[in-house]
């Protein structure tokens, strides 16, 4: 079994929340790179740097950006370790951001809903 | 991938908010809207359905079907007779298959059914035709008088339904699918039936469910 030791937990800090009013699109998650982040931590609560990058075909650098914008805004918890002298990020979502991803998929849904009501 | 429909005179994409979706003219521009939120909701459910591939198998539940599978081996071989016997694993295999379907339903409700029902329906639909056919061929050799051959036909057709229902899903689970084939084949040649069951549906089921439970979230 792999030796891992966990080096740190970065948990939910988040600053300042503006309020968002009901309607208002959470763009910190509408962004593509994120939104796809976002849902693919919704369904498997842990997965390593290396599993969210081969599964959204993204690069390191762009991943590693989009990720610290979510931890920052307390969307999603990194734990960084080592396990057999490689170093493993592993990323979760948040209540808070299980929320936030929540919220989006409704506002979603009612702009669906909108169309039909109206067609 | 390109597909933001809107976009503002600065070039930066927006979403029209549902308040202002009542001020536009029907048909117009509603329709584009809702069909970028389709979109959205689409990109969603694709990108949850890929990963969750990763972890739709329930890991925890894995480990309790191998402790009980492990009980179950410990009764059935001090069974006196072959009817005791094939009771005490078809009740196992019942346990097994109701801690295995409640696991999955705790995931899914864990993560959020509406968008998981897809890639559970999926694995369902992979996992249940070897099952089935197991279940059959079950009573065909156990009227026939072959019940020896019952523990390497359980194992090898399970082995298959983790393969198929675990096919597009993390290493870990065919590679399960093959152990089980593997002790299967071996238990069709040696007279130790009991012994390859605990080896499969308990030992394995512990190891490979301990490990997708701590690398793939439960």
């Amino acid at each position: 079994m792999a030796k891992s030791n966990a080096l740190r937990r970065t948990e939910s800090l988040p600053v300042a929340e503006p309020k968002p009013s009901p309607l208002e699109l959470d763009r910190l998650i509408h962004e593509r790179v994120r939104l796809g982040i976002v849902s693919a931590l919704a369904a498997s609560e842990a997965m390593t740097f290396n599993e969210l990058k081969r599964l959204l075909e993204l690069t390191d650098g762009n991943l590693s950006v989009h990720a610290r914008k979510l931890e920052d805004a307390g969307y999603v918890s990194c734990l960084k370790s080592i396990e057999n002298r490689v170093p493993r990020t592993e990323y979760r979502i948040t209540a808070t951001g299980r929320r936030a991803f929540e919220k989006y998929l409704k506002h979603m849904e009612a702009l669906i809903g909108s169309m039909k009501a109206q067609s | 991938m390109a597909h933001i429909l809107f976009h503002d005179s600065a070039g930066r994409f927006f979403v029209p908010q549902s308040a202002m979706l009542e001020e536009m003219q029907p048909s117009v521009k509603v329709r584009p809207i809702a069909n970028h939120a389709l979109d959205n909701l689409r990109f969603i459910r694709e990108t949850m359905e890929r990963s969750s591939s990763f972890t739709a198998v329930p890991g925890w539940a894995g480990v309790a079907m191998g402790v009980t599978a492990l009980i179950a081996a410990w009764f059935a071989a001090r069974q006196p007779d072959r009817e005791l016997w094939l009771a005490t694993w078809l009740g196992e295999g019942m346990l097994a298959i109701a801690i295995g379907a409640g696991g999955v339903f705790a995931k899914a409700t864990r993560i959020g059914q509406s968008l998981t029902a897809a890639p559970a329906r999926k694995f369902a639909l992979s996992f249940a035709p070897p099952v089935l056919v197991g279940a059959l061929l079950t009573v065909a050799l156990w009227r026939a008088g072959m019940a020896q051959l019952l523990p390497g036909l359980w194992l090898m057709l399970y082995g298959t339904a983790v393969i198929t229902g675990g096919a597009y899903s993390v290493r870990a689970i065919p590679a399960m699918g093959a152990v089980f084939v593997a002790l299967g084949a071996a238990a069709l040649f040696v007279p130790a039936g009991d012994l390859f069951l605990a080896l499969g549906f308990g030992a394995t089921h512990i190891v490979f469910g301990f490990l997708v439970a701590r690398r793939h979230g439960g």
